[in-house]
């Protein structure tokens, strides 16, 4: 079974040679590293680029613009922070010139916590991201979804941002994740394309399984536990938190559901709407701070439209409002929502009398 | 106060230009001044809200418009052009009454729709990316265009991409981008980077502001050619133009062009947008050059100007009755792929 930062990769591979990728860049993605996290080893058209967020994301626009297909990274979306007005610039390219212009680009960016990344390379981008109208905005939680949504993202007309759950790039599919053409042996899918580490890499290269297109709808939600009591809406690294929590309540008798977003925008509004009408109690959960939160607007219009529909106060479970992710495990598990934290809202929620 | 700064160098022949060029930079010249005039006017009447503009740019973007590679796709040439491009899209042939449009919102303004500024254009036919009005950001997506322009025909393509922007924006770090991703070793990118310095950014002087002594000099590290013009002389600069892009559609490498030009209105509406008299007038300079030439009479050259006021003051008398947009067009347009896809709730 392939990991995260395997499937991203053979994405990639697909995208350049099926679906017209002409450049996979940013700092350290070309050879001899193939990027911080291994994402883009083997990758032909991969390049890197000078140390500047501005300048990738400037390159990443005109490419666009030019009728390459780009995928550009920044390295940590920590990084990112300096390229908003380009981000928004991206965004509104279609929209100010009255559909005149299209900027088909993706840009990929690790994020969150989980790795004991500190201060600079423990953010989220979430709420961000979703602020930036004209953009559309992914985060996988497995393999399978991160290879389905990154063909997705190559083949769309629009800016697509790809956050990284960093945590899970090493995390390995669970069964009915697999990419579609992959070998079922691990070891062999490694040989085959990991590139090994040191020595002289420029010899590398890789051989690529028959891999096959997939591509996971942009918009469109999974649920990855079906429950009745209680709806639980997250993404990306906190889909195995939650389900986790889930287990654990379970066997207090309380069965709940766990919708993995997958796209933050446009975001499964439906899948929602279905699930908190049937179990009447819903938490939002994700790692970002929570004060101006993405889960906050999920929240806000959960209780404009289905305030009826509610048994017990709608929650969110977000990461806390301090400047930055501390090094300390005590401090990292303080920051950002643990398995423990969406049991106890779990518990809280599905205890409420109304 | 404007700088006369005379070529450092000779580049490419500085043979005469004909009379018949002459004649068709100073008829563009006129259009693109009136057209800014009557954009001032309009916003003084109340027919737009704000004005920001070239008036004083001609001289130098007019060759630059006529000079353009024009068409569609990387075989052609990208402009990133800031929001003192007039005189160079009346030069590709542009209407200029789509711009009185741009001016009042309307619904039929082909840059915008209504969205933006005036002299905020877009026209994906003519690879001119949409100006924004943050500054310098052009100089960040100018590489890219111009990776896509390396590449095409086989590397064997004469497009390039030209990016223009102010004295005062050179100060960002995107000024900074466009230097070091055009001129990486082997990597070089066929990059006119133009720098329109008209010694002010809205109120503040350039002096104080800048410890290089000329804005061109920052190309030098970089190993790319430099050059300091007078932008005021429209001959001056075409030669000059022309030299450069030469050298970019050849050499397929980085310039550097400084053009010294004069902001005969001020910033912006924001500063008034009051005649500037101090300011050398191009237009004025030209006109009288070609008269003293006997290539013109002033008759003639007052009729030029006399048939375009009254070719655009009927005409911004027609826009005035043009429809503004519909409200319910702020959803179109939100993604390329869907019409009218964005869904008030903003999402599904």
């Amino acid at each position: 079974m392939a990991t995260m930062v395997q499937a991203i990769r053979m994405a990639l591979h697909v995208g350049e040679e099926r679906h017209g990728v002409t450049d996979v860049f940013g700092e350290d993605i070309g050879p001899p590293l193939g990027g911080a996290f291994t994402q883009t080893q083997g990758i032909k058209t991969s390049w890197n680029s000078p140390l500047d967020e501005r300048g990738i994301v400037g390159m990443a626009i005109g490419l666009a613009l030019a009728g390459q297909r780009p995928v550009a990274e920044i390295q940590f979306c920590d990084y990112a922070f300096n390229t908003i007005d380009l981000l928004k610039l991206a965004g509104a390219m279609h929209w100010s010139s009255a559909g005149d212009w299209k900027c088909p680009m993706v840009l990929m960016t690790p994020v969150g916590a989980g790795i004991r990344g500190s201060i600079y390379h423990s953010h989220s981008f979430d709420a961000q991201a979703t602020r930036l109208a004209g953009w559309k905005i992914v985060c996988p939680s497995n393999p399978r979804d991160a290879y389905g949504l990154m063909l997705s993202a190559i083949v769309d007309p629009n800016p697509v941002m790809y956050l990284m759950p960093k945590a899970l790039l090493r995390v390995k599919g669970r069964p009915g994740e697999e990419v579609p053409g992959e070998p079922g042996d691990d070891k062999a899918l490694s040989k085959m394309i990991d590139q090994p580490p040191g020595g002289d890499r420029s010899k590398w290269r890789p051989e690529w399984p028959k891999l096959e297109d997939l591509f996971i709808p942009i918009g469109k939600a999974s649920i990855v536990r079906p429950g009745k009591h209680v709806t639980i809406v997250t993404y990306g690294r906190d889909v195995l938190m939650a389900l986790g929590a889930a287990e654990e309540a379970a066997k207090d008798g309380t069965d709940v559901e766990v919708i993995d977003l997958r796209s933050l925008h446009p975001y499964d509004w439906d899948a929602i709407k279905t699930s908190v009408k049937k179990t009447n109690r819903v938490i939002f959960v994700n790692e970002d701070t929570e004060i101006t939160n993405f889960g906050e607007h999920l929240l806000r219009r959960t209780v404009e439209e289905l305030f009826y529909e509610l048994h017990a106060p709608p929650k969110l479970v977000a990461g806390k409002h301090v400047p930055g992710i501390g090094l300390a495990d005590s401090l990292e598990h303080a920051s950002v929502p643990q398995k423990a934290t969406i049991l106890a809202a779990i518990r809280e929620t599905a205890a409420h009398v109304p | 106060m404007t700088a006369t700064l005379t070529p450092e160098k000779k580049n490419g022949s500085h043979k005469e230009l004909s009379p018949e060029l002459l004649l068709q930079m100073h008829d563009t010249m006129v259009k693109a001044r009136v057209l800014e005039e009557r954009l001032i006017t309009m916003y003084k009447q109340g027919d737009g809200y704000f004005w920001i503009g070239g008036p004083g740019e001609e001289a130098f973007g007019v060759p630059l418009g006529m000079l353009v590679q024009k068409g569609h796709g990387p075989e052609y040439d990208y402009l990133h052009l800031h929001y003192r491009g007039s005189p160079t899209i009346m030069a590709m042939g542009a209407d200029p009454v789509d711009s009185l449009r741009q001016m009042k919102n309307t619904a039929s303004d082909p840059y915008s729709r209504g969205r933006n500024f005036c002299c905020h254009y877009s026209i994906e036919k003519w690879n001119v990316v949409p100006v924004s009005s943050p500054i310098e950001v052009q100089y960040s997506m100018a590489p890219g265009t111009a990776l896509a322009n390396k590449r095409a025909l086989g590397g064997k393509g004469t497009g390039i991409t030209i990016v223009t922007g102010g004295d005062a924006g050179t100060a960002e770090g995107d000024f900074a981008t466009c230097l070091i991703w055009s001129s990486r070793k082997g990597h070089e990118l066929p990059v006119l980077i133009i720098v329109t310095n008209n010694l002010y950014g809205i109120s503040t002087p350039y002096e104080g502001q800048h410890g290089e002594t000329k804005i061109s000099d920052r190309g030098k590290p970089f190993g790319m050619q430099t050059l300091t013009v007078d932008g005021n002389d429209p001959e001056v600069s075409y030669q000059a133009l022309a030299a450069a892009m030469d050298y970019v559609r050849t050499e397929r490498k980085p310039f550097l062009l400084e053009v010294m030009v004069s902001r005969l209105y001020g910033h912006s509406s924001a500063s008034g947008a009051n005649f500037v008299a101090n300011e050398t007038d191009c237009l004025a300079k030209f006109e009288q050059k070609l008269i003293d030439r006997k290539l013109i009479t002033r008759e003639r050259a007052d009729t030029i100007r006399a048939t375009y006021n009254q070719e655009l003051l009927d005409a911004s008398k027609k826009v005035r009755e043009e429809p503004q947009p519909k409200p319910e067009s702020i959803w179109d347009h939100v993604f390329a792929d869907t019409a009218g896809n964005g869904a008030p709730k903003g999402s599904s």
